[in-house]
């Protein structure tokens, strides 16, 4: 029973260390940029509205506060569908796209956005967002077709790879035939970057994001079933096929968001449950599901600052960095867990 | 259906996507009964274990559990009443052992899984009574197969189940801890009133613990019923088609097969001493022959199986004059005779007899 004690301590401190960086990353953020504003002057704007300073209330109401709740949010909500993925598939390396959200969204892009080169010059960002997302929901909704037709999830997996494998060969084909003034916008969106991030997206996102994550946390009982895979879960009680189909559901509704909004932003979704898994040292959804949103939205902060000042006042796109950060820290953070395995 | 049965099938027919592979299946088990299902590699055992669990489903026919139909019940009832040990090799990461038997109480925790007083007392005894409760801190993944498949029962005995199903439970687990976990079963089927239905490829092990035996064989039910009745050589060679070697039902061995030839040796043994050197002549690819061996002598039991011929003897009446003269003729015809150590005493004095006649061609050692 001392062992169930030692957990909360750690579960605390993760928790706690989590929210410090969260703080620290807002402020930094906000700090950080090609015009400096002091702490001071921050505070005041953020908290009293002060608008004397006119320009600087605009980078930080406009421009900085926005898109980095932006990226907290959906860092949160990518995080948050690739430990749903890993579980469901008890694949590590499962990430949200890899039921071909992404590719759905860039091919139904790459289709209106050549569709309309001959009437528009530039898609509005409004529209790319519509077609983004309604690019992943066509995807989920083959694989969702599929999901009750196979038994073992591994083949899921794999269908979900050949629907992205067919996307990705549909819109190479469209690009072929496209100018290439006309794919300017494709080809900066499928970077991945917060860059021009609104409250009118943000609200958005937020509204869908945040319901899901209560409707994710609310799963987290079946979720726990799952660790010991299908048959377990069954014998347990577990309704399989509408948890399927929830599962997929809700880990599409949060890439498709972030696709959306945000472009294919690689290996958050990946990476993250790893590092939250391995902070906590254990798998219960419980703790898993609040600590990976968390941490999620801390990584994608720091890794959308480093995108944006890094080079500056050349920006990244965040993809950039968050697979050159990411993936490091996966290799040690695997290399060493399995060690400290070796020695006990 | 009104019986006294706590668990029974009716006209059950099991398979895959549609098709029935076996069809009518009539099983019934009181509570505390273990039902083993036994019979080759590939037979359906697990398509029968897989449908009354309703991993799979069935294709007719009625699976009931206290008199209720299964397929009336929903997923809860027959979690609070059923448990299954799968032959999954489950793999999770970051589980505590404690925390993988305390999945067993899914179906009595709140909507978010939190585990009462009570749900700690119930996994604690769930481990006492697989003996393993110094495991409740260990990671799942570093244990070894023999403590993970104790724990994976004990996490069955978690939920609190009025009948666990079992597919082969005894894989991947030496003798002893085989020997273990069937006491444990046999254990919790007296003493809790547990009804246990399982798969076994041990079938020497399986007449020993269950109440009940059924043998599967491909399409249909070759055998049910109880294990003296359904353990005989005969049955047990035909139902796994045992062409070369053999299993011996009584005592629960298994011989090789036997050497093809005209016998090269004769041997003389008795009372279990002939048996490692007929083993050592099996192995050698030596055929030869055996006596005079009483019916009832374990060493009659293997030679008959790895003899070319036998010289037996009634069990408790005197070996007969036309038994020494078969030995005598046999012992003419071959290269050397061997004496397998048995000691000479009353009843045995043939084989004093024949080792007088055999002087001179008698060896103690197999000649490999």
């Amino acid at each position: 029973m001392k062992k169930t004690y030692t957990d909360t301590m750690r579960y605390c401190m993760v928790f706690l260390s989590l929210a410090i960086l969260f703080c620290a990353a807002v402020v930094w953020n906000i700090n950080t940029g090609s015009v400096d504003i002091s702490l001071k002057d921050i505070a005041n704007i953020i908290f009293t509205k002060d608008a004397t300073d006119q320009a600087s209330y605009n980078i930080i109401w406009k421009i900085r506060l926005p898109r980095l709740l932006t990226a907290a949010v959906l860092g949160g909500a990518l995080s948050l569908s690739g430990f749903l993925l890993q579980t469901f598939f008890r694949n590590p390396i499962a990430g949200p796209f890899v039921l071909g959200i992404s590719s759905g969204a860039k091919m139904f892009l790459a289709v209106v956005t050549i569709a309309l080169s001959k009437y528009i010059t530039t898609v509005p960002v409004s529209l790319t967002v519509i077609s983004a997302f309604i690019g992943s929901m066509l995807s989920m909704m083959f694989v969702l077709a599929f999901s009750g037709k196979i038994k073992n999830m591994s083949m899921l997996l794999v269908i979900g790879i050949m629907i992205s494998y067919i996307c990705s060969a549909v819109t190479d084909f469209l690009i072929n035939f496209a100018k290439e003034s006309d794919i300017v916008n494709l080809t900066h969106w499928s970077l991945g970057s917060f860059s021009g991030a609104g409250w009118d997206n943000l609200k958005i996102a937020t509204v869908i994001v945040l319901p899901t994550l209560a409707a994710v946390f609310f799963l987290s009982k079946p979720i726990s079933a799952y660790a010991l895979g299908e048959g377990y879960a069954q014998s347990l009680g577990v309704n399989i096929k509408l948890f399927r189909v929830l599962l997929i559901i809700f880990s599409s509704i949060l890439s498709a968001c972030v696709t959306a909004f945000a472009g294919p932003i690689s290996f958050i979704g990946i990476a993250v449950p790893h590092i939250s898994r391995i902070m906590l040292k254990t798998q219960k959804p419980q703790v898993m599901i609040p600590a990976t949103f968390l941490c999620g939205a801390v990584f994608c902060m720091i890794c959308d600052l480093i995108a944006r000042t890094m080079f500056a006042p050349t920006e990244l796109s965040v993809g950039t960095v968050t697979s050159a950060i990411g993936a490091p820290i996966v290799i040690w953070l695997m290399i060493s867990r399995q060690r400290k395995d070796a020695q006990a | 259906m009104k019986t006294d049965f706590y668990f029974s099938t009716e006209s059950l027919a099991v398979g895959y996507n549609g098709k029935a592979l076996i069809s009518d299946i009539s099983l019934g088990l009181k509570k505390g009964e273990i039902l083993t299902l036994i019979g080759p590699n590939g037979s359906g055992k697990s398509t029968i274990l897989k449908s009354i669990t309703r991993h799979l489903a069935t294709i007719s026919g009625v699976v009931y559990i206290d008199e209720k139909n299964m397929r009336t019940m929903n997923g809860r009832d027959i979690a609070t009443r059923m448990a299954v040990v799968l032959t999954d090799r489950v793999r999770p990461e970051l589980m505590t052992c404690g925390e993988l038997v305390a999945s067993g109480r899914y179906p009595y925790t709140n909507s978010f899984g939190k585990l009462t007083a009570r749900d700690h007392e119930i996994v604690m005894e769930s481990l006492r009574r697989v003996h393993a409760e110094d495991l409740y801190d260990r990671d799942f993944a570093a244990i070894s197969d023999g403590q993970r498949q104790r724990i994976m029962l004990a996490r069955a005995i978690a939920q609190e189940p009025e009948i666990i199903v079992l597919d082969e439970p005894t894989s991947f687990l030496d003798i002893k801890h085989k020997i273990e976990l069937l006491e444990i079963l046999n254990d919790m089927a007296k003493n809790q009133n547990i009804t246990v239905v399982m798969s076994l490829h041990e079938i020497d092990l399986a007449c020993k613990v269950s109440d009940k035996i059924v043998c599967v064989k491909g399409d249909h039910i070759a055998a049910y019923g109880k294990p003296d009745e359904i353990f005989s050589d005969e049955r047990i060679n035909q139902l796994y088609e045992i062409e070369r070697g053999s299993y011996n039902a009584l005592l629960g061995s298994v011989e090789l097969s036997r050497p093809s030839g005209a016998p090269r040796y004769f041997l003389i043994g008795g009372g279990g001493h002939g048996i490692p050197y007929y083993r050592a002549l099996q192995k050698a690819n030596i055929p030869f022959a055996a006596g005079i061996l009483f019916e009832n002598d374990v060493d009659f039991a293997v030679a008959s199986v790895l003899a070319s011929e036998v010289v037996a003897a009634k069990a408790f009446e005197a070996i007969s004059d036309a038994a020494i003269a078969q030995a005598k003729q046999i012992i003419d015809r071959v290269e050397a005779v061997i004496d397998c150590g048995c000691p000479i005493g009353e009843f045995n004095r043939a084989s004093g007899v024949l080792m007088e006649y055999a002087r001179g061609k008698i060896i103690t050692e197999v000649p490999v």
